[in-house]
């Protein structure tokens, strides 16, 4: 079947998630793939949001955190601040799954401002759960689309910590988790260079060049030694995904890829 | 023991101007109808509380009620962005707003300790981040058994706070559940408290554990059915998402955002009025 970069970036982001790992979701990009996991590779993984769904199993996607479709399909609904203090910073959380406006080749996440805080060329939504998600859950993977825009050589403002400056520099700050270990784009993979911590190449979807990597990076980014080639995306994949996007503009009222 | 009164009565009685005023909800049960009332009945200089303040925050803000806003994650979900906060942050319109930015996991423990009565939370948190540098309430404290340094926050306590629920009963008591969010520790962390509520029962006929807010801790309850529109409260409506849609282009212009006002808030007595006047206008397109 023929596939959007977009589907080859859900779907490489949905085989990074271990069936069974419990995954604190963000909206959006990483609900969508991390929703794709459940319904293809990975029936098991337990998928919590921030709003206080526990064990959530949409059958649609949700348009915003706070959907009634994820409290009715959870295990349990707890409150928000039961969910950070309990949940997050009790360190129950396998996989903390972010989106961001911008990255760095460390992975440290801008979702606050473009331009001086305080005179922002543009303000963006601001932090959410995302500081601690990146600080306590033991992992994180990152999905966005790439663009040299969006993979900037320096943030304007870090809003949630990855790999810091670099080196040990995460595990200086004491933080309790490992941080990210992927970031997964429309083009590539990236995963952190051992020592570095420096996001590197590791796998390049079919089809996309080195040279397009590189003009939609805006650090001089580096490629593995072997860089592999992504698997294209299984009929199963696809139909699991087109199928859930179809639900989803359906129950929203909105029109078929809305979603 | 909370009054069952209006919601024009109880926005005139409980909320004074320069009060510190949270409006919780978390996507689900946004009290929106309360936060027209404010804008009617002109209240200003508020500290606005919420940890994500979304369309209600924003006519607040753009009707010049507000002169802070305290919260940590600001947008029109699913949409964008919210245009009058973006305009009061960047252009001062219609008057200069400050901001005060936290994280989601700091002000959901910040709620908790004002709810516990206690001056400050602590937390795990920021490290690396760069939200400490530009709040500086953000502070660090080490703990005195372990030696650990650990993020520390003033707690929330508000002067008001007003959330929606699905029920109460005759006396005050009320219940809610779906998606709580922090209203109960918001609720609970606040000097007064109303909650409008989507009916008024004989009986909560409340399962054992569920979320009820007694009447003795709240100071109103208002009988306000679809009073979170276009947020949804579970079990009796649905959220209108082209609500959500359809506020960016309104709020986008300061003339548009300003003729909505003045049409579907100045120009409505009530919430009941705005419903019939908001399904008028749908039915015509």
């Amino acid at each position: 079947m023929a596939y959007s970069t977009n589907e080859m970036m859900t779907v490489a982001a949905a085989r990074r998630l271990k069936n069974g790992s419990v995954c604190f979701v963000g909206i959006g990009l990483p609900s969508k793939a991390a929703n794709l996991a459940r319904l293809t590779s990975s029936p098991d993984v337990v998928l919590i949001y921030e709003s206080g769904p526990i064990g959530a199993k949409p059958n649609v996607l949700p348009l915003s955190i706070g959907d009634g479709e994820l409290a009715e399909t959870a295990d349990t609904v707890v409150s928000t601040s039961e969910i950070f203090r309990y949940w997050l910073q009790g360190g129950r959380v396998d996989v903390g799954f972010l989106g961001a406006a911008q990255v760095d080749r460390f992975g440290n996440i801008n979702t606050t401002v473009v331009g001086d805080y305080h005179h922002p060329k543009v303000r963006l939504p601001g932090a959410g759960g995302a500081p601690e998600i990146a600080g306590s859950a033991k992992s994180v993977l990152i999905i966005l689309k790439q663009s040299a825009r969006s993979f900037v050589d320096k943030l304007d403002f870090i809003t949630s910590v990855g790999h810091g400056e670099g080196g040990d520099s995460r595990k200086r700050l004491g933080l309790p988790g490992a941080g990210p270990v992927g970031i997964i784009t429309d083009l590539c993979i990236m995963e952190p260079e051992a020592q570095t911590n420096e996001f590197v190449v590791t796998a390049l979807h079919p089809g996309v060049t080195r040279e397009q990597v590189v003009a939609a990076t805006g650090w001089a980014i580096r490629f593995a030694d072997n860089v592999e080639l992504t698997a294209e995306p299984t009929d199963v994949e696809l139909t699991a995904l087109r199928d859930l996007e179809t639900r989803t503009a359906l129950a929203h009222g909105q029109a078929p890829g809305e979603a | 023991m909370a009054e069952i009164i209006s919601l024009h009565d109880a926005v005139k009685q409980f909320v004074n101007d320069g009060d510190t005023v949270a409006l919780e909800g978390f996507t689900h049960l946004i009290p929106t109808a309360a936060g027209h009332e404010i804008i009617r009945q002109g209240k200003k200089d508020l500290t606005l509380v919420r940890m994500t303040p979304d369309l209600i925050y924003d006519q607040l803000i753009g009707a010049g009620c507000a002169r802070k806003l305290i919260f940590s994650w600001g947008g029109n979900p699913g949409v964008g962005s919210l245009h009058r906060l973006r305009d009061a942050v960047e252009k001062q319109w219609p008057q200069p707003l400050d901001i005060e930015e936290h994280s989601h996991a700091d002000l959901a423990n910040a709620y908790v300790a004002g709810a516990s009565g206690l001056p400050f939370a602590v937390l795990r948190a920021y490290a690396g981040s760069d939200l400490p540098k530009v709040n500086p309430l953000i502070k660090t404290v080490t703990c005195p058994f372990t030696g650990e340094v650990l993020a520390a926050v003033p707690s929330v306590r508000p002067d008001v706070t007003v959330i929606h629920a699905q029920k109460a009963d005759r006396k005050g008591n009320v219940l809610l559940w779906g998606i709580l969010g922090v209203q109960k520790e918001a609720a609970l962390a606040a000097k007064r408290c109303i909650v409008t509520v989507e009916e008024i029962v004989d009986d909560l006929q409340a399962p054992m554990n569920a979320c009820v807010l007694p009447t003795w801790a709240l100071s109103a309850v208002c009988h306000v059915p679809g009073g979170a529109h276009p947020s949804y409260a579970h079990g009796y409506t649905e959220r209108d998402n082209r609500f959500y849609q359809a506020w960016d282009p309104i709020a986008r212009d300061r003339e548009t955002f300003t003729a909505w006002i003045n049409e579907y808030i100045y120009g409505t007595a009530n919430f009941s009025e705005f419903q019939a006047k908001l399904a008028r206008a749908s039915e015509a397109k």
